[in-house]
């Protein structure tokens, strides 16, 4: 993946730092601790263990796409239609439990079904047609959450039972919620697929040179069909966890989680153009974002100034070490 | 060399997520020592004793300090909204009246959930009373009850948790809708003399509101009193200007008669007395609705609007404010049929599911327009 250049001169500790590998996930990792701090200062109520750890179940869909998004990136795609793919598989599986009566696990089987089959469209666009993935899923962003919206309108679907609601109130071993675990134990699994498996080898070829990985024998199409497959099959996965959290499907939940989901793994480090990213950096990204609004949040710090924060957050997050790669060379 | 040191940040990660163990305040140095020791899992079960002890905590503090300033903060839908800027209006008039703290916190998007975190984040900072404007009447719920089982008290303003009222301890609903339907006929009624053809332009199809109130207009035309009223059309303008604008463009060629237009939203008012202004057949057509003075003061200005209703959005933040410190105080306790003094609007009572009215409808014309600032 990436080489240690040797050290043919002197280098300052910043310069050696910036020519590590890992650069920009240290710099993510020194924002998060910065922004942890400046939250403690912020409001007396931040440090607080149990709130902490509830805290990115609120964001936790975002964290979770910004796995298999972590993926498309390096691959150098993109896919926006990631929200709307939520919405819509919340409404399928709304309208499966309560409007034809399946039982639970059916209608969440063949909602998971339908959400990878919207992924798998989206693939089949990009590989069959040669269209760009921003101009495919900028389609199938209005028109997943357009169908939702004609399926169910402005109405709320609820009732669900108590055993599927509320996911985001159950805890292991009595005081990690299961969001944080899953999210943990998805990234552990994304990450060594990404970092230690064929095919993650492949979608490295894709995001550096599609020609060249094609001519070295990466199956370009079907790579690319997988990873939007997956992608939508987790978002599928991302809106009934959605739906637990709220008790209720709507088709205009979830909205802004795909530009969440994208800025948590371009702030980690991921190359927008492909070929450079870690599911490390993306995970820390994901806390420095939740870090970053929950420590202005309890400062009652109104939203317009969050977003800008944030913002220049991420400028400075790809702009610092770039310009600093450059002037090493 | 790659997984080495993905590993080693992981574990700073971890090591951070460490310090949240740190229930002590004063000491989290000590509580992250213990946790760069401990392997990732076991840091997940020492963290389970300590919760317990926070648990105890909590409860012990929600009786609250009767000598501290009462601490109300309002939810609206969203920021940059001038509706809701004159609801906060009427929440600092009361404050100069009764000395509370007050804050306002929103998103940036008025989405179903978008309001979650804002209510945990007043939960953590223990805040005495919450007021908010659900965008959805289910999914901020449990957050909502969560609030109300840690002590803190909770209102609804401008919008219900029809359906979920165990959220909430009590309403402020703008205006009895029921009469929204009745008072816009007569409203038109009045402009348009009594006779003619008249049309409709609502929001989307959907929006219980608007089907509410167009039923509520069409029992009213059943009345003998407005024989001479013939109801023509019904359109949809989505809320959305561009389509508004169309939709009434097309009224006016499909029905040259026409008389007068009722747009009871905000969004589709404006858009019909541009069109109607632009037409040159404002002397003719006349246009009324529901709809905010700021969008409409320069045709109400031009003569182009005669008269149009609503409802005064600060009296209910007025309202919620005297009402939420009765309740911090303990000196009110919502119950249907009950009542309480808002302070200068007097008295207010608790209906239907603690549902509170807070006045009646608002028509605006050239008098009275400059008055108000939203």
């Amino acid at each position: 993946m990436t080489t240690t250049p040797t050290p043919s001169q002197k280098r300052s500790p910043l310069q050696g730092l910036l020519a590590h590998p890992l650069s920009s996930e240290i710099v993510a990792f020194l924002l998060l601790i910065i922004a942890f701090f400046v939250g403690t200062r912020l409001s007396p109520h931040f440090l607080d263990r149990d709130y902490l750890l509830g805290v990115p179940s609120e964001y936790i869909e975002a964290g979770i796409i910004a796995l298999p998004m972590t993926f498309i990136i390096v691959a150098g795609q993109i896919d926006i239609s990631v929200a709307s793919n939520m919405a819509l598989t919340a409404t399928i599986f709304g309208l499966l439990y309560d409007r034809a009566n399946l039982p639970l696990g059916g209608a969440i089987v063949l909602a998971l079904l339908a959400s990878l089959l919207l992924g798998a469209f989206n693939g089949l666009l990009v590989a069959k047609s040669r269209l760009p993935a921003l101009a495919v899923t900028l389609g199938t962003f209005a028109l997943y959450r357009g169908i939702a919206q004609a399926f169910i309108g402005d109405k709320s679907i609820s009732g669900f039972p108590e055993k599927f609601n509320g996911w985001d109130a159950r805890f292991l071993a009595g005081a990690v919620p299961m969001p944080l675990v899953v999210f943990l134990v998805l990234a552990v699994l994304f990450g060594l697929v990404l970092h230690r498996t064929y095919f993650g080898r492949w979608v490295y070829a894709l995001g550096t040179s599609e020609p060249t990985a094609q001519y070295s024998g990466v199956p370009v199409a079907k790579t690319q069909l997988i990873l939007f497959s997956v992608t939508g099959f987790m978002a599928g996965l991302c809106g009934l966890l959605m739906t637990s959290r709220y008790s209720v499907a709507r088709f205009d939940i979830a909205q802004g989680v795909e530009l969440d989901a994208i800025t948590a793994v371009v702030l980690g480090g991921t190359n927008i153009f492909g070929g450079r990213g870690t599911i490390l950096g993306t995970v820390i990204a994901f806390f420095l974002m939740v870090v970053v609004r929950t420590g202005m949040g309890l400062h009652n710090i109104k939203i317009e100034k969050q977003l800008i924060v944030v913002g220049l957050l991420l400028l400075f997050s790809i702009i610092l070490p770039n310009l600093l790669r450059k002037q090493k060379t | 060399m790659f997984t080495r040191k993905s590993l080693l940040a992981f574990a700073g990660v971890l090591l951070v997520s460490g310090l949240f163990t740190g229930c002590d305040k004063k000491t989290p140095e000590a509580s992250s020592d213990k946790s760069t020791t401990t392997a990732p899992k076991e840091g997940g079960t020492t963290s389970t004793k300590e919760t317990a002890t926070a648990g105890v905590g909590k409860a012990a503090e929600v009786a609250r300090d009767a000598s501290k300033k009462i601490k109300i903060v309002y939810i609206p839908k969203n920021t940059g909204n001038v509706y809701f800027d004159s609801v906060i209006a009427g929440f600092k008039k009361a404050q100069g009246e009764l000395n509370f703290d007050f804050d306002v916190v929103a998103p940036a998007q008025a989405d179903a959930a978008a309001q979650i975190p804002f209510i945990k984040q007043q939960i953590q900072q223990k805040v005495d009373a919450i007021a908010i404007s659900p965008n959805s009447p289910d999914a901020v719920k449990p957050a909502l009850v969560e609030a109300l089982s840690k002590g803190i008290h909770v209102i609804t303003i401008d919008a219900d948790l029809t359906g979920n009222e165990e959220g909430r301890e009590a309403s402020i609903t703008p205006m009895d809708f029921s009469l929204v339907g009745k008072s816009q006929i007569d409203l038109i009624s009045e402009l348009v003399g009594g006779k003619g053809e008249i049309a409709i332009l609502s929001a989307t199809t959907d929006a219980p509101n608007q089907n509410f109130w167009i039923k509520g207009m069409k029992e009213t035309l059943k009345d003998p009193k407005y024989k001479d009223l013939q109801l023509v059309d019904t359109v949809y303008g989505n809320d959305q200007d561009q389509k508004s604008a169309t939709e009434a463009q097309a009224l006016l060629l499909k029905h040259p008669n026409l008389k007068g237009i009722i747009a009871p939203t905000s969004v589709g008012i404006v858009s019909a007395v541009r069109v109607v202004e632009a037409s040159g057949k404002a002397d003719k057509i006349a246009v009324t609705g529901l709809g905010m003075p700021n969008n409409l003061r320069k045709y109400v200005q031009t003569g182009s609007m005669k008269k149009f209703a609503l409802w005064n959005p600060a009296d209910m933040g007025y309202i919620g404010s005297y009402l939420l410190v009765g309740l911090v105080n303990g000196k009110i306790k919502p119950s249907v049929g009950g009542s309480f003094e808002a302070g200068s609007l007097k008295e207010r009572k608790f209906g239907e599911k603690n549902g509170i009215i807070a006045g009646p409808p608002l028509v605006f014309d050239k008098s009275n327009i400059d008055q108000y600032h939203f």
